[in-house]
């Protein structure tokens, strides 16, 4: 008996009995639906982490200098030639001096803001798009200049339309604007548009210090991470003979071990979504095993019609493998129906744009496993089929 | 080779064992068919004539003895080699039919070839031969559910013939039908007999059996009357010694 003709019996004995077919796919279609979920749940939040990531900037290495035990000073001269030197690793560098202390806009304190000492790369190097004004220049730099650059929160609940000109006081210290940045995040009040960036030289002035501690250095490409970071470190070792007196952190660390967390999330999950695909196993089994009893005669009838036990064999674990298979795109179907509600309900719910993506392996996965199971548990049934003796089957009623 | 028997039977022992107890249900068996006989095998139940009928329709094997089936010794083969040796040689009509109900009629007499690997076009062909034969064209679609029992029993004629055996066994093919079909199969039978083939009928019934050419009557697992229908022991269960005076 062909392949194909056996595949094409063992759809008509499904459709036979068609609501016992389909519950005994329920267990798959649910398991293998669930696993769909799950993984593009997992592939949604993951891309939602990597776009959110590379906002800020994934191919930014933050240094910090902490010149602990060592005598040895780093300066910014030193380091901006090197990455001067270097730029098939780096792109831009700018000192990043955080000021404490507090800022005000006439008499209204502003309590949430951050100030950051930068140089005239930094807008640059975290791709900041002015919405008025200019940034901060080497010139400001150089003439310790008392000129800020604020972002939109600020601008857009404290000043009018013409805020070029207008003045804000930090630490008692009167500094001009001269320029706006556009949003980039909600412009609520502590998040990345309630920022200030002055001259880093005006900024080391403000906050009593002479050193730098921290720097923004953007490598050449995300590519280049690993690289840049190595050279970077190499060089302040140099230095400071100490690997102790530096810090070099980058984002895409951090998103490589969020990203790991949300897979290990996700392989727990859907191991524990697998468990129904095993249990709907089961109940193919269970199924196979009933309908090899009902079927009895059918097989004695086959047998003695010339049957070999493989053909009966075959005929039982095509049908249980069938079963599961059809069980399986149903649970595909189902999987990407749950998915793309999953994707609406989540952007009403949070007014965040994770989009929940079933990924090709995983359905491809999905499939192959109902397939598998329908066989591995089709297997044990079918054996018994055709191992009866055809005289018994033909006598059973 | 013509004088060469389609069927040996030598020295056919069949015992079961229950516990300590032994049931011999064919004890010693011997005989030759040749091909076109028309034999019909005759005795009443515990006879060992559906043991008889199952060793030569190789569903089963002999305790011990020897079978030839168209010159192959079939006595100890295994299941698989059976079951082509079923499907080349044997067309089985059984009591109760042994329709699929599932399958409509044509699907049912294609079931010997999709085992046998018959082209497609072969299969349309001896499907449509045979159901003609029979006098079932027009319900080539139905399900055997939709027949009466005398068609049913002529599809399960048709599916015997469809894969061209060398044996066509019988048994009990008017058991199930009222005396009228029952005449009806038989000579339908008669005239598949007629057109050469080899037709092996089981029956406990005389006047079934007393259509056949030659008579074989069983009795406790032994032959005890083997010859043409019309000699006086024939067709009646007489006292042993007697037949054994016959013989």
């Amino acid at each position: 008996m062909r392949f194909f003709e056996t595949i094409e019996l063992a759809i008509k004995n499904l459709l036979g009995s068609k609501v016992r077919s389909l519950l005994t796919m329920l267990g798959i279609i649910i398991g293998v639906g669930a696993v769909i979920i799950i993984t593009s749940l997992g592939n949604g939040m993951e891309n939602f982490m990597v776009d959110s990531f590379s906002s800020m900037g994934t191919n930014v290495l933050n240094v910090t200098v902490m010149g602990k035990g060592s005598t040895r000073t780093l300066d910014f001269d030193e380091l901006y030639e090197h990455i001067n030197e270097n730029q098939d690793l780096y792109n831009h560098i700018s000192p990043t001096v955080n000021v404490p202390g507090s800022v005000k806009v006439g008499t209204e304190t502003l309590e949430q803001t951050s100030m950051t000492g930068v140089s005239e790369d930094y807008n640059e190097l975290k791709s900041l798009v002015l919405s008025q004004g200019r940034y901060v220049q080497y010139v400001d730099v150089t003439n310790y200049s008392k000129v800020i650059v604020i972002g939109s929160y600020i601008a857009d609940n404290f000043f009018d339309d013409d805020v070029i000109g207008q003045t804000m006081k930090i630490n008692g210290q009167v500094f001009t604007i001269v320029g706006v940045l556009d949003e980039v995040a909600d412009s609520e009040k502590g998040d990345s548009d309630d920022i200030i960036h002055l001259p880093y030289s005006s900024a080391l002035k403000l906050a009593g210090s002479s050193v730098i501690s921290s720097y923004a250095v953007e490598v050449r490409s995300e590519e280049t991470v690993d690289a840049s970071k190595e050279d970077l470190r190499y060089f302040l070792y140099d230095i400071f003979k100490d690997e102790d007196a530096y810090m070099i952190f980058s984002m895409s660390e951090l998103l490589d071990t969020m990203t790991s967390m949300i897979n290990i999330m996700v392989v727990i999950l859907a191991a524990i979504a697998a468990i129904s695909l095993v249990v709907g196993g089961i109940g193919i089994m269970n199924i196979t095993l009933v309908s090899v009893t009902e079927r009895t005669r059918e097989i004695g009838i086959r047998k003695s019609l010339g049957a070999k036990r493989h053909n009966i064999m075959q005929q039982f674990v095509i049908e249980a493998a069938t079963t599961s298979a059809i069980g399986g795109i149903i649970g595909i179907g189902f999987g990407y129906l749950m998915s793309s509600l999953g994707t609406l309900v989540i952007s009403q719910m949070l007014d965040e744009d994770i989009s929940l993506l079933p990924t090709l392996s995983s359905v491809m996965i999905a499939f192959g496993v109902s397939v598998t199971i329908g066989i591995v548990f089709g297997y044990l049934p079918a054996r018994n089929a055709a191992r009866l003796n055809p005289i018994d089957a033909l006598r059973y009623d | 080779m013509i004088d060469e028997p389609l069927i040996v039977f030598k020295d056919i022992y069949k015992i079961y064992k229950m516990g300590d107890f032994e049931v011999r249900a064919l004890d010693g068996v011997s005989f030759d068919i040749y091909k076109g006989e028309y034999v019909a095998i005759v005795g009443q139940s515990g006879s060992g004539k559906s043991t008889c009928m199952n060793i030569m329709g190789c569903l089963d094997s002999p305790t011990s003895g020897l079978y030839h089936l168209g010159g192959k010794d079939v006595s100890d083969m295994v299941d698989d080699r059976l079951a082509e040796i079923r499907n080349e040689m044997i067309g089985f009509i059984f009591q109760q039919y042994n329709l699929l109900s599932k399958l409509s009629v044509k699907e049912n007499v294609e079931v010997p070839m999709q085992y046998a690997g018959i082209d497609k076009n072969t299969r349309n062909e001896r499907i449509n031969k045979v159901l003609e034969r029979v006098g079932l064209s027009d319900k080539i679609k139905n399900r055997p559910t939709q027949l009466s029992g005398g068609q049913q029993q002529r599809v399960s004629i048709a599916r015997a013939l469809v894969g061209e055996p060398s044996v066509i066994l019988a048994d009990e093919p008017t058991g199930a039908l009222d005396s009228k079909t029952g005449r009806n199969v038989m000579e339908l039978l008669r005239e598949i007999h007629e057109e050469g083939n080899t037709v092996v009928l089981i029956t406990h019934d005389n006047e079934t059996a007393g259509e056949a050419n030659r008579i074989i009557r069983l009795e406790d697992g032994k032959i005890v009357y083997d010859g043409p229908p019309d000699h006086e022991h024939a067709l009646f269960a007489g006292l042993k010694e007697e037949v054994y005076e016959v013989l």
